[in-house]
C-alpha cells in the first residue's frame, strides 16, 4: 500500500513536468488565440496578457470574415476542395486496392508495381510538367484541377490494399458461388469490412487536402477561387501589420481542422501509428 | 440468375475449358476496370510529368516563350547547376536540414518512454504534442513570424526580459534563419514521431523488461539494451521518412522566409520553385527537379535494401 502511493506521487510529478514541456507545443497555439480577441495596440504588450483585458474580438473576426477577403468565400472554396478531393481519393483507392488485391489477374502485378514505383516521385519533381500540361487542357486556375492533382495517390492504394488482403477469400468465393459479380462485392461485402480503414484513410486526407497550400499556391490565379491556406497568406501580406486580425485568420484557417481531429482523433492517431510501424 | 442454371447443368471437358477461359477474361476485365482509374490518373498526374521533366532538363526553355523557341542544350543546365552559387547553397542547407531528422527522433523517442508508462492524462499529451503537426502550416509560419518578430515579438521581449541584452534576430538573421526554420520543423514534427514511437514501443513484449528487472538492470540499462534495439525498425522507418520530408519542405520556407535572408534559407524545393514559377525558367528548373528526384531516388532506394536485412533479424 504504501509503495504504491509512493509509486503514484512519482507519477504526478512526472506528469506535471511533462506537462510543462507541452506548453512549449501548446502556447503558440492559445497565443494565437488570445491575439486574435485583442485590439491591435495591445498585441505586443508585455507581459503577455493571456486573457485579454480590452476585448476586440467580433470585430476582429467580422474584419476577417466579411471584409476586402472574404474567408466565408474561400471556406466554401476549400470544403468544396477537401470534401471533393476526399470522396474521390477515397473510391479510386479503394478500387485499385480491391483490384490489386482480390481479383487475380496476370496483368495485375505489374500495373501494381507501376503504381508503387511512383511513390518515390517527390510531388515537386514533376511539378513544372503538370503546370503546363494543367495550361494546355484547361484545367489551370479551376477546382476541378486541383481536386484531380490531389485525389490519385498511391498512399491510399497502399494502405487499403493491406486491409483488403486481411478479408479471407472463403467470404468471397462463397458469394461468389451466390452469382455476384467483383462490383457487388466489392461494395456489399470488402468496403463495409475494411470501413475503420477506409474512415481513417478519408480523415488523414481531408486534413492533407485542408492544408495544402503548394497546388493552390501554382495552380489558381482567380482571387475567387483560392482555398484558405492560399487566402490566409494574401491576408498577411495585404495586412502586413495588423496582427490580431492576421491571428483570427490563422484562428479560422486551423479551427475546422481541429474539430475533424477531435472527432476522429482515435482514427488519426491509430492510422498514423499502423502506417509508421508497418513502414 | 443464368450464371447459376449454367452450373447445375452437367458439362463436358471442353466445356469446362471453355468456362475458365471465359471465368478468367471475366477476371482479367474486372480487374482492368478495378484498378484503370488509379492507373490513369497516375499516369497522368504523376508518370508522364516526370519523364517530361528529364526532357525538359536537356533544354532551354523560357516559360513564356512558345514552343519554337525551345533549344536542346545538352548537359549545360547541369553544369550550369554546379557553378551556380545559389543552388550550391541550397545543396547545403538541405544537408543541414536534415539535422533536424536525428534530433526530433531523440527528443520523441524520450517522450514516447515517458508518455507510454509514467504519466496520467495519457490521451491529453498525445493530442498536445500532436497538434502542430495536424494544424496548417501556413497559420503555424504566420503564427511562428509574430512570435520570432525581431524587436516586439513575445520571444526576444521575454529574452530581453531576463537580462539578454542583443538577442537574436531569428529569420531576420541569415545567421540565425534556418535554424530558426530548422527549430519550427522540430517542433512540428515531433508529434508524428511520437505517435509512431508509442506504437512501437507497445509492441515490445513486457516480460523483457521483467526479465531485467530481476536480474537487477537499470533503467539506463534497459533503454540501451530493450528498447533502442526493438524500436529500431520504427526509427529506420522514421529516419528515412523524416531525411525524405526534409527534402519536400516547401510551405514553411515559402511563407516564412521566401528563401532569404540571403538565400540563408533557401532550399533545393524552394529553388526549383523560385527558378519556375517565379523566373519561369523551365529548363533550369527542370534540372533541379532531376537533381530532386535523384536524391530522393537513392534514399529510397537504401530503404529498401536496407529494410530487407532489417526484416529478417
Amino acid at each position: 500500500m504504501n509503495k504504491r502511493s509512493k509509486l503514484d506521487i512519482k507519477k504526478i510529478m512526472i506528469t506535471i513536468i511533462v506537462f510543462f514541456c507541452s506548453l512549449v507545443f501548446l502556447l503558440p497555439f492559445i497565443w494565437m488565440l488570445s491575439t486574435s480577441f485583442k485590439i491591435e495596440a495591445d498585441v505586443f504588450k508585455f507581459p503577455i496578457e493571456w486573457i485579454p483585458e480590452r476585448w476586440n474580438a467580433i470585430s476582429n473576426y467580422k474584419d476577417v470574415w466579411f471584409g476586402d477577403y472574404p474567408f466565408y468565400l474561400y471556406y466554401w472554396n476549400s470544403i468544396k476542395v477537401a470534401v471533393s478531393t476526399t470522396l474521390l481519393s477515397v473510391t479510386v483507392s479503394a478500387m485499385a486496392a480491391y483490384g490489386f488485391s482480390k481479383v487475380r489477374f496476370p496483368a495485375g502485378g505489374w500495373l501494381f508495381f507501376i503504381v508503387l514505383a511512383t511513390y518515390m516521385v517527390p510531388p515537386q519533381a514533376s511539378l513544372v510538367p503538370q503546370f503546363l500540361l494543367f495550361r494546355n487542357i484547361g484545367l489551370f486556375d479551376s477546382h476541378l484541377g486541383l481536386v484531380l492533382l490531389g485525389s490519385f495517390s498511391v498512399l491510399g492504394t497502399f494502405m487499403l490494399r493491406q486491409f483488403f488482403m486481411g478479408i479471407h477469400n472463403d467470404l468471397l468465393e462463397a458469394a461468389k458461388i451466390d452469382g455476384a459479380g467483383h462490383w457487388k462485392i466489392f461494395w456489399r461485402i470488402a468496403v463495409p469490412i475494411v470501413k475503420p480503414a477506409i474512415a481513417t484513410y478519408a480523415i488523414l486526407r481531408f486534413i492533407w487536402t485542408w492544408n495544402d497550400y503548394q497546388n493552390p499556391l501554382i495552380f489558381l490565379r482567380t482571387d475567387k477561387l483560392y482555398t484558405i491556406q492560399l487566402a490566409m497568406q494574401k491576408f498577411t501580406t495585404i495586412n502586413g501589420e495588423f496582427y490580431s486580425l492576421i491571428m483570427a485568420a490563422a484562428v479560422s484557417a486551423i479551427l475546422p481542422l481541429l474539430i475533424v481531429f477531435i472527432i476522429g482523433q482515435k482514427q488519426v492517431i491509430e492510422g498514423i501509428a499502423l502506417g509508421g510501424v508497418k513502414g | 440468375m443464368e450464371a447459376k442454371e449454367e452450373r447445375q447443368l452437367p458439362l463436358g471437358k471442353t466445356k469446362i475449358k471453355l468456362k475458365r477461359s471465359k471465368i478468367q477474361r471475366s477476371e482479367n476485365l474486372a480487374g482492368f476496370l478495378f484498378v484503370s482509374p488509379m492507373f490513369i490518373g497516375v499516369s497522368i498526374i504523376t508518370l508522364l510529368p516526370i519523364v517530361a521533366t528529364f526532357i525538359l532538363a536537356f533544354a532551354d526553355w523560357k516559360f513564356i516563350a512558345g514552343w519554337d523557341q525551345l533549344k536542346w542544350v545538352g548537359f549545360a543546365n547541369f553544369e550550369a547547376l554546379f557553378s551556380d552559387s545559389v543552388f550550391l547553397k541550397s545543396l547545403l542547407n538541405n544537408a543541414i536540414f536534415v539535422l533536424t531528422v536525428p534530433l526530433t527522433m531523440i527528443v520523441s523517442l524520450v517522450l514516447a518512454i515517458i508518455i507510454d508508462k509514467h504519466v496520467y492524462l495519457k490521451s491529453y499529451f498525445k493530442v498536445a504534442f500532436f497538434m502542430p503537426y495536424i494544424s496548417s502550416v501556413v497559420a503555424i509560419a504566420v503564427v511562428w513570424q509574430v512570435l520570432f518578430h525581431p524587436t516586439a515579438g513575445p520571444i526576444n521581449q521575454f529574452l530581453m526580459s531576463i537580462g539578454i541584452e542583443n538577442p537574436p534576430l531569428w529569420i531576420a538573421d541569415p545567421k540565425f534563419a534556418l535554424i530558426s526554420v530548422m527549430m519550427i520543423h522540430l517542433w512540428i514534427s515531433v508529434g508524428f514521431n511520437l505517435i509512431v514511437y508509442i506504437a512501437g514501443l507497445q509492441s515490445i513484449p513486457k516480460e523483457l523488461y521483467e526479465a531485467a528487472e530481476i536480474d537487477g538492470a537499470n533503467t539506463w540499462y534497459k533503454f540501451r539494451k530493450i528498447t533502442v534495439p526493438l524500436v529500431s525498425p520504427t526509427s529506420f522507418f522514421l529516419l528515412i521518412t523524416g531525411i525524405i520530408a526534409t527534402f519536400k519542405v516547401f510551405d514553411l520556407i515559402a511563407v516564412l522566409t521566401s528563401g532569404g535572408p540571403l538565400n540563408s534559407t533557401s532550399m533545393l524545393v524552394w529553388y526549383l520553385y523560385d527558378t519556375a514559377f517565379i523566373n519561369l525558367e523551365i529548363g533550369y528548373a527542370s534540372a533541379i527537379a532531376v537533381i530532386l528526384f535523384l536524391v530522393v531516388f537513392a534514399i529510397t532506394i537504401i530503404q529498401w535494401i536496407a529494410q530487407k536485412k532489417w526484416v529478417n533479424y
